[in-house]
């Protein structure tokens, strides 16, 4: 039995809470008023231009929090999407600015090189957990560090356009045919006007049909049960025949493949190239604390990156009225750190429901009841 | 979730660093030495290696007094954050948040440093550290939290705050950095009476001899204050937590809580005071990367430093002396980075070496498939030192994780992790 919705809803609103609270403790502390920093954020941060910026930061932060939850749900712990997305991406742009073909199947051609790449450099801490049984957690963390430098490496060496001056480091253009449009002129046509210098991505559509996937994936495939049971418990769905070590293999291969997608929102839009302004750092270490604060739920994830991402976008308006943007960093990192208290804590007030419930069903001094299996076993 | 799956078949070649106590088997007789002999012997045979390397190559700088030393400094974060890793996995709570709450070590070690005085910012840093392992604690212990998710979650918070705090600080000069810390450490000579003969003996450029001297020189002739505190709390913990009840009940609570608890052992303050001093500890490593490089608090200037002393520990086997090895490893491959390309570059010929050490390990066990593969490892290196002038510069920072990286896959599968580790444990009846 899993605890009440409004209790599931309850933590992460306790948990923004908490994280207001403490924030504007700091900020006190400092020497700043909470007051003018929480009126800037929702009296600017909701205006057409920082929503449209949420917008665009928050599909690549879905994706790279489904590509974290894919692991998450068999205990899988990808800290490594983080070298993958940036591989990813460099690659899908090299190689997309090597060939010329028409829009639809170059777009789709640089997607799927990047997400081989990403899957590709997962497959290390898979192949090395499964035979050798290093942790993935340390073997990602370092492999993130060597894809910075093989990035660096190869973007420098091999990969890069010839060097002009006053130009950044990077790779060819894509030709056009391999960009994502814009959708100001849809949403334009639909009565929202937007102006052609705030660009709306198309990468949200993207996300879009990524969360789709996993969602069809992990709960309607036998794949996506395997997935689940092994990580609900391991043993028994090893007892069951699941293969574990197929299993951790496939499940990173999944995740790598889906963490090479989040670097190409600029690469395949207005940079049209890769470069590392267009292709920034950290998104994959932002998608842990998505999948983490989402509960790998495809929905949970999608309010999760559109929070983070809005607290992205108002650094902005609080820098502009001379506040210290970087609250919205203590606001992140104590959201994340009290939603999963908050949500352990629900977890347990679910199990003591039903633990209490169970005892009622029951009338005292009868034999013990069987444990509602259906509910136990079929993870969550 | 256990970081390292014990149950793997053993094999390949595990010997690369110290082996475990009562190894079987050809190397049995290794462990009859007595410790300390047995790790000084270990101390040489890596020298030698390098010097074997330095006459090949003639890059002189191999085993200069100066790369030492960096190496030692560099080593000596990686070390405390992997100490600190130690204390909490031996209470069975696995710390990956060490690298946040160094990062807090380095934001107030620098802030007091510039407020109060050099020592006061020790104090501080270390305070700094403390807080984040107490906030680890307080959501794996008290409220149960996965111990990985909670790590990184305080990851992600102490880099938050040391931004937030920078921002606001030192009259926003910078959001990235910290102004310049003012005082530094009195630096001592810890064995003035060898400087002299040990100087003499590294300048006849003797084979290993003057090697093992520009070492012992590093270690000891001005050396700061604070690395002797640093190293004095090795030893230190190594005796708290094997040679005093408290750490027996420590480390109790590592391998069987149940057991432990049923005795009287209060399983809960246990692993608070332990995963505490672990942010504390990790936190000092942060104000050493403060005072002995940058001078500055910097933002980011961890760089993965508490991962990768967390991956020290595991390949020292949750023990001080292997943990030691470890960092000294990384820390010396670190400090390429501030080496000229010729040092760098004679490390492929160090690396070669080691493979023809592990060809003629694995051709002792006859295993021909691995000698075979180790040879070609070993020439391929050589190849590579041949072919080239230099190593990808882009790669050399990342040297400590390449390390890492290779050391965890040929090494993991001797190690024993405490049996507890990583373990959510509740009191019964509660």
């Amino acid at each position: 039995m899993k605890p009440r919705l409004s209790l599931q809803v309850a933590a992460p609103l306790l948990a923004i809470l908490v994280s207001v609270v403490v924030s504007s403790a700091m900020l006190i502390a400092t020497k700043n008023s909470p007051w003018d920093v929480f009126s800037v954020i929702a009296s600017k941060g909701f205006s057409k231009v920082y929503l449209v910026e949420t917008f665009n930061r928050a599909a690549p932060y879905y994706i790279a929090g489904v590509a974290v939850a894919i692991g998450f749900k068999m205990n899988l712990f990808n800290i490594g999407t983080e070298g993958q997305y940036k591989l990813g991406a460099l690659i899908a742009a090299w190689a997309g600015a090597a060939v010329h073909l028409p829009a639809p199947v170059h777009v789709l051609f640089i997607m799927v090189v990047a997400m081989i790449t990403g899957a590709a450099w997962a497959a290390i801490p898979a192949v090395l957990k499964a035979t050798r049984g290093v942790s993935e957690v340390i073997s990602s963390i370092m492999l993130n560090g060597i894809a910075l430098g093989l990035g660096a490496f190869l973007l420098g060496q091999w990969l890069r356009m010839p060097a002009k001056s006053g130009f950044i480091v990077g790779t060819r253009p894509i030709d056009e045919s391999g960009r994502l449009p814009t959708l100001n002129g849809l949403l334009g046509s639909l009565g929202l006007d937007i102006t052609s210098a705030n660009r709306v991505q198309s990468f949200v559509l993207v996300a879009l049909v990524v969360g789709i996937v996993y969602h069809v994936v992990v709960w309607r495939t036998r794949f996506g049960y395997d997935l689940r049971a092994t990580g609900s418990n391991a043993e028994a769905a090893e007892a069951s025949g699941v293969n574990a070590k197929r299993m951790i293999i496939t499940a990173m291969l999944l995740s790598g493949a889906t963490a090479g997608l989040v670097g190409l929102n600029n690469v395949m839009g207005q940079a049209g190239r890769y470069t590392d302004i267009s292709v920034v750092n950290g998104i994959g270490f932002t998608g842990i604390a998505i999948a983490l604060l989402g509960r790998n739920h495809p929905v949970g994830i999608a309010f999760a990156a559109v929070l983070w991402a809005f607290m992205d976008a108002v650094q902005t308006p609080l820098s502009n009225a001379d506040l210290p943007k970087q609250v919205t960093s203590i606001l992140q990192g104590v959201t994340v750190l009290s939603v999963v208290i908050a949500y352990e804590v629900v977890r347990r007030i679910g199990l003591r429901q039903q633990a209490a419930s169970l005892k009622r069903e029951v009338p005292t001094g009868g034999a013990p009841p069987p444990p509602p299996m259906g509910s136990e076993v079929a993870p969550a | 979730m256990s970081l390292i799956d014990t149950a793997q078949p053993l094999d390949g070649p595990a010997a690369l660093g110290a082996p475990a106590p009562g190894a079987r088997g050809p190397l049995a007789w290794l462990a009859r030495i007595p410790r300390p002999l047995r790790l000084a012997a270990y101390l040489v045979v890596g020298v030698a290696l390098l010097t074997m390397a330095r006459l090949y190559t003639g890059a002189g700088q191999l085993t200069a007094q100066g790369t030492f030393q960096s190496a030692l400094e560099l080593a000596l974060p990686i070390a405390l954050a992997g100490l600190g890793g130690l204390w909490a996995e031996r209470a069975g709570v696995v710390n990956i948040g060490l690298e946040g709450m160094m990062a807090l070590g380095t934001w107030f070690g620098a802030y007091g440093a510039i407020a109060y005085g050099p020592w006061t910012g020790v104090l501080l840093g270390v305070l700094g550290g403390a807080v984040g392992g107490l906030l680890h604690a307080l959501a794996t212990v008290t409220f149960g939290v996965d111990h990985i998710i909670s790590g990184v979650a305080i990851n992600l918070l102490g880099v938050g705050v040391t931004e937030f705090l920078t921002s606001v600080s030192w009259n926003g000069l910078s959001a990235k950095e910290s102004p310049t810390i003012p005082a530094t450490i009195t630096k001592v000579d810890l064995t003035p009476f060898l400087n002299g003969p040990l100087r003499d003996l590294s300048r006849q450029r003797r084979p290993v001899l003057s090697d093992l001297a520009n070492l012992w020189l590093a270690v000891t002739a001005n050396v700061s204050l604070l690395v002797v505190l640093a190293i004095a709390l090795f030893p230190l913990s190594w005796y708290l937590l094997w040679r005093t009840p408290m750490g027996l009940r420590l480390r109790a609570v590592g391998e069987d809580p149940e057991a432990a608890d049923s005795l009287g052992v209060k399983v809960y303050r246990m692993k608070y005071l332990a995963v505490t001093v672990s942010g504390a500890l990790s936190g000092l490593g942060g104000v050493l990367l403060v005072y002995l490089f940058s001078g500055k608090f910097q933002s980011g200037q961890t760089g993965g430093r508490g991962f990768i002393g967390l991956a020290a520990m595991i390949f020292g086997n949750w023990r001080p002396g292997g943990l030691i090895a470890g960092a000294g490893l990384f820390g010396f491959m670190d400090s390429m980075q501030s080496q000229v390309d010729e040092t760098s570059h004679a490390l492929l010929i160090v690396v070669s070496l080691v493979f023809v050490g592990c060809a003629a390990w694995t051709l002792h066990r006859r295993r021909w498939i691995s000698v075979g593969i180790f040879l070609a490892l070993a020439a391929g290196c050589w190849w590579w030192y041949e072919q080239t002038e230099e190593l990808p510069r882009e790669l050399i920072p990342y040297f400590p994780h390449i390390t890492t990286l290779l050391v965890l896959v040929f090494a993991s599968q001797r190690l024993r992790m405490p049996a507890a580790d990583g373990r959510v444990y509740r009191r019964s009846g509660r």
